[in-house]
């Protein structure tokens, strides 16, 4: 894997992830019934980074949750090595809540698909909301973001990798091209 | 860390690394039961096959569930009603059931080794859910994941097993799963009915029941399985209570956080007294509430086992 180009450094990782916390103050108009469920794995950590950028803004504490989709998955007859089963931790009640769907990348859009039908297993919200640090295109299903750190066209023969903090010692996105 | 088995047939065969990938797949999928709706869909479309050839409820409800709770369907053989009764043997029954495209064969057995017999005659997955006197994985399973759950590890932990360790393969599998993780296993019986050469398992033997309970973290007691008396080995039942139930005189002098495993069904004043049985230091429901997310794992893992062919196929 060669690494291409370096899309977001750590500041931008921040000020995007603090745009993002606007624009769902804004559009919800404050945290009322408002809740973020991050994907594993790095949108678990992204969920809760929004959340303390909400809390700087706002003064208010949301409700952070952690999704685990890997039962949810619609290849998990086809990978070759089966993924780890990891818990979903979501201690309060989503029904009737607005709750924000956090991820790194949103690429096919099957991992929502996936993410939706384990979030409406769970109860039955009012609305739920996507948000991604980068959105790459190349969608498979119907499926968009509400709230996206940034767009970049990508080749499908390359992979966009979040890194972050707390999974890999740095904040950073980078494009990578499949050798 | 990747499963890769299509089958489990007993914990002799696994690594230490594999028991720890089951319990900790199975520690996320206790969540799932705690749920309104109890039900992922990680298994659609798949067909499990109970296939119990020894009577058992608690086991087959158990698989039943954890297949049920995966999405998956569940049917039930009980051989007294199946063409078992008309000579069908063993490997027919089992590539019928694999004719009927079915996924995962779980199966009970009166003769040690007959799951890892079928296992090699089929490309489906087979998951023992106990044969003759050799292993019961998922037992052992559930009563490890218990005792890690309630005590944080399994690595240095004193675990006495008492009861009829001779035709017991809850014992046996447990001796295998928990020296595999650490722990320091007793087993306790009168001597008619601790097996030859046990120690080389890996374990210790004591017949005097204060030994074994003196310093344990745990206590697993075992069922006196009289349907399995051939030979007259056993002692008679109130004997036996006298001699080796535990009892809560018996757990005074224990350490007093000990926890008393229990596989069932409890014969109540036999091998355990009731009033222990129900007291604190039981954790016999947890063993059946876990035992539904241990069998779950079991499934999901082994139905993913299938790796080499997917390889092989690309």
């Amino acid at each position: 894997m060669k690494e291409k180009a370096k899309i977001l450094d750590a500041d931008a990782v921040n000020r995007s992830l603090q745009r993002i916390a606007h624009e769902i103050l804004e559009k919800n108009k404050g945290t009322k019934d408002l809740c973020l469920v991050g994907i594993r794995n790095r949108g678990a950590y992204l969920a809760q980074r929004v959340a303390d950028c909400i809390k700087k803004i706002d003064n208010a504490v949301v409700a952070v949750g952690i999704l685990d989709i890997t039962l949810y998955r619609d290849d998990l007859t086809l990978i070759a090595s089966q993924p780890v089963v990891h818990k979903t931790e979501i201690d309060f009640d989503i029904t009737d809540k607005t709750v924000v769907l956090v991820d790194d990348v949103l690429y096919s859009g099957r991992t929502i698909r996936a993410a939706l039908d384990a979030l409406i297993d769970l109860g039955r919200p009012r609305s739920i909301q996507l948000a991604v640090l980068i959105d790459r295109g190349h969608r498979e299903l119907p499926i968009r973001a509400d709230y996206a750190g940034k767009n970049i066209p990508t080749s499908q023969q390359e992979t966009v990798e979040v890194r972050l903090i707390e999974t890999d010692g740095k904040d950073e996105v980078v494009i990578v091209g499949k050798e | 860390m990747h499963w890769i088995r299509k089958d489990l047939l007993g914990l002799e065969d696994l690594s230490r690394e594999e028991l720890e990938l089951i319990l900790a797949t199975a520690d996320s999928f206790k969540e799932v039961s705690t749920r309104e709706i109890k039900k992922v869909p990680a298994l659609r479309g798949k067909t499990v096959v109970n296939l119990f050839y020894e009577p058992s409820t608690r086991t087959r409800v158990s698989f039943e569930i954890a297949a049920k709770r995966l999405s998956a369907d569940v049917i039930n053989i009980a051989t007294e009603t199946s063409s078992v009764q008309k000579g069908e043997t063993l490997i027919d029954t089992g590539t019928n059931i694999q004719a009927l495209k079915a996924d995962i064969i779980v199966m009970r057995h009166g003769y040690s080794g007959a799951a890892e017999m079928l296992a090699r005659h089929l490309d489906i997955s087979v998951v023992n859910a106990g044969d003759g006197w050799h292993e019961h994985p998922t037992q052992a399973l559930l009563d490890i994941f218990t005792l890690k759950e309630k005590l944080g590890r399994i690595e240095g932990l004193k675990v006495s097993i008492v009861g009829d360790i001779a035709h017991s393969r809850v014992a046996r599998s447990n001796i295998w799963g928990l020296t595999k993780l650490g722990a320091q296993v007793t087993v306790c019986a009168p001597a008619m009915l601790i097996p030859v050469a046990i120690e080389k398992l890996g374990v210790q033997v004591t017949h005097d029941i204060d030994k074994a309970l003196a310093d344990a973290d745990a206590v697993n007691v075992l069922r006196m399985q009289f349907e399995r008396d051939s030979d007259g080995a056993f002692p008679k039942q109130l004997e036996y209570f006298r001699n080796f139930g535990i009892t809560r005189e018996r757990l005074n002098k224990a350490k007093k956080e000990i926890i008393v495993m229990h596989p069932g069904p409890l014969n109540r004043g036999i091998e355990i007294a009731s009033d222990v049985a129900d007291g604190v230091n039981s954790v016999i429901l947890e063993q059946v509430t876990n035992g539904i997310a241990v069998r779950m794992a079991v499934l999901f893992l082994v139905s993913q086992g299938h790796d080499k062919k997917y390889e092989d196929a690309h």
